[in-house]
């Protein structure tokens, strides 16, 4: 049986009918959908078990509590993690490479530098401008190829003893380049960087071991893993993130206070401060639990038949260019595209009244953007309930385009 | 809406029309008041061109890289200015643009249609 006819049943959001047409979600890229068990999880939560955490001397303060760390549990599992301490829970991606911006950014000094890469997410962008801005510190970044892929002699030239911390993308959310995590990680700890991965669009599609990867820092969202809005996991090696002093203050990360200073708590509750997104935790486990039945090998088997199908039928329609490399092991879930004579968000409107959605525009990637010479493209993502049909629907909808406006 | 509006989205055959054969697309050489901003949402981008005559828009021209609403809305914006003194030009707003695109816009693509209205403050007094 092929993935897509197994778990379709499962996404309630499936039955909708937009614009006349049942809905052809292509946009997981940005915000996925949610099988059922993880909304009725979270209504589980809710409906029998909430209390805050960790200091509730009560039933449901301790059930509540074990449910949360029950997911931590399952996150390091999921990722390789060597230590249930490594797993940090944030409030997103964005949150989780802003968090160690602010960390690692008040130990810069002048001269010292940041190393990121052309394709970034504004998330992995912004945080270190603001990080390197009143210190003296310099941002650099990484140029792109031609073919979409990181120029990695580039690479070596830029890293250097003044090398703090390297900042890159697991997964490029435009491109779908797939970067050699490993190896960059590598190089960084050689020259004593700090490696950081953003790691938001591969969670979702790719098996990840942490030990195999051997980052110092990951960071990724649940709300793109089939899990809910509001949550995100850092990953931080153990070693490192002992030598850490917290960016960010309040309860939860301290085990004593005094008016004028606080001893730190243990890992991971010390980069933890405030009442955590208990909820959305659980449902991330529910999320994490879909995942691990279908097979993380099955998901990214799955999702590759999917782009291939969309970049070669895209590239056959004329007047469609298609961005970053060819298909490939080496590329993840997203087609971004664009359609000669329109512009980016006319097509996305133009989809929608079909039924199609996609995003348009340019997906927090400005420089990216600019490095390709365009204002923005429209760009297909797939998940697990995405069919071969659906990818055939867009197809058709994409060449009537030109004759459309 | 008709069916065939709902087909179409929110391009209405005065966009449609206004998207493929805009009246007012190109350069002014020598206009008194320009200005160009951008729609941060989708990285739009429209310049102004408004020639005066004392305190009348005797000529009106638009560029820019944008989408069809909004080339759209920029196109019946310089068409409206024109003629007009600069206080009326700028008592010209969304409801007015709207009339004339008689189209069906949802929020998150309003900004595409006034877009070109705050560029036009802007030449016209420096404001938005």
């Amino acid at each position: 049986m092929r993935l897509d006819e197994l778990t379709r049943p499962d996404f309630p959001i499936l039955e909708r009918v937009v614009n006349g047409h049942p809905l052809v979600y292509l946009d997981s890229a940005a915000s996925s959908q949610r099988p059922r068990t993880v909304i009725e999880a979270m209504s589980q939560y809710y409906a029998r078990s909430h209390a805050n955490v960790h200091r509730s001397i009560h039933t449901l303060g301790e059930e509540a509590t074990e449910l949360y760390e029950a997911a931590r549990d399952r996150v390091q599992r999921f990722i390789g993690a060597q230590h249930r301490e490594e797993v940090i829970f944030t409030r997103g991606t964005t949150d989780g490479l802003s968090l160690l911006a602010e960390t690692i950014g008040r130990t810069l000094r002048a001269g010292d530098e940041v190393l990121i890469t052309e394709l970034e997410h504004h998330s992995n962008i912004v945080p270190w401008q603001l990080a390197t801005r009143d210190r003296g510190a310099v941002l650099k970044a990484v140029p792109l190829g031609d073919d979409g892929t990181l120029d990695l002699g580039a690479f070596e030239r830029l890293l250097t003893r003044r090398t703090r911390v390297v900042a890159f993308a697991h997964v490029s959310n435009v491109l779908g380049t797939i970067n050699p995590v490993a190896r960059m990680c590598a190089r960084a700890r050689q020259a004593g960087a700090f490696s950081v991965v953003d790691g938001a669009q591969a969670a979702p599609h790719l098996s990840l071991d942490m030990c195999a990867l051997n980052c110092d820092f990951y960071a990724f969202s649940a709300h793109k893993m089939l899990g809910p809005t509001g949550l995100g996991v850092l990953y931080g090696r153990r070693e490192v993130l002992e030598a850490l002093e917290p960016g960010r203050g309040g309860s939860e990360m301290i085990k004593e206070v005094w008016i004028d200073r606080a001893q730190w708590n243990d890992l991971p509750w010390r980069f933890e401060p405030g009442t955590p997104p208990i909820a959305e935790a659980v449902g991330l486990s529910a999320a994490i639990e879909y995942l691990e039945k279908l097979g993380m090998d099955a998901v990214a088997e799955h999702e590759r038949a999917l782009t291939r199908q969309t970049l070669e039928g895209l590239a056959a329609i004329p007047g469609v260019r298609v961005y970053g490399p060819p298909a490939s092991e080496a590329r993840g879930a997203v087609v971004a595209f664009s359609v000669e004579g329109l512009h980016p968000h006319d097509v996305a409107a133009l989809l929608d009244a079909e039924g199609i959605a996609v995003r348009a525009g340019h997906h927090c990637a400005m420089p990216l953007m600019r490095r390709l010479g365009v204002v923005g493209t429209s760009r297909a993502s797939f998940s697990v309930f995405n069919s071969p049909e659906e990818v055939r629907h867009l197809l058709a909808a994409v060449g009537e385009l030109r004759t459309a406006l | 809406m008709s069916a065939t509006q709902a087909a179409r989205g929110p391009y209405s055959d005065v966009i449609r029309e206004r998207w493929r054969r805009p009246r007012f697309r190109g350069e002014l050489p020598g206009a008194g008041a320009v200005a160009e901003d951008v729609n941060p949402l989708c990285g739009d981008r429209v310049r102004l061109m408004l020639a005066l005559e004392g305190e009348r828009v005797s000529a009106a021209r638009f560029v820019g890289d944008s989408c069809a609403i909004c080339a759209a809305s920029a196109d019946v914006l310089a068409e409206l200015v024109v003629g007009r003194s600069r206080a009326e030009a700028l008592r010209v707003g969304a409801a007015d643009l709207l009339a004339v695109l008689q189209a069906d816009i949802r929020p998150t693509r309003m900004r595409c249609v006034t877009l070109p209205l705050s560029v036009l403050a802007t030449a016209l007094n420096g404001k938005r």
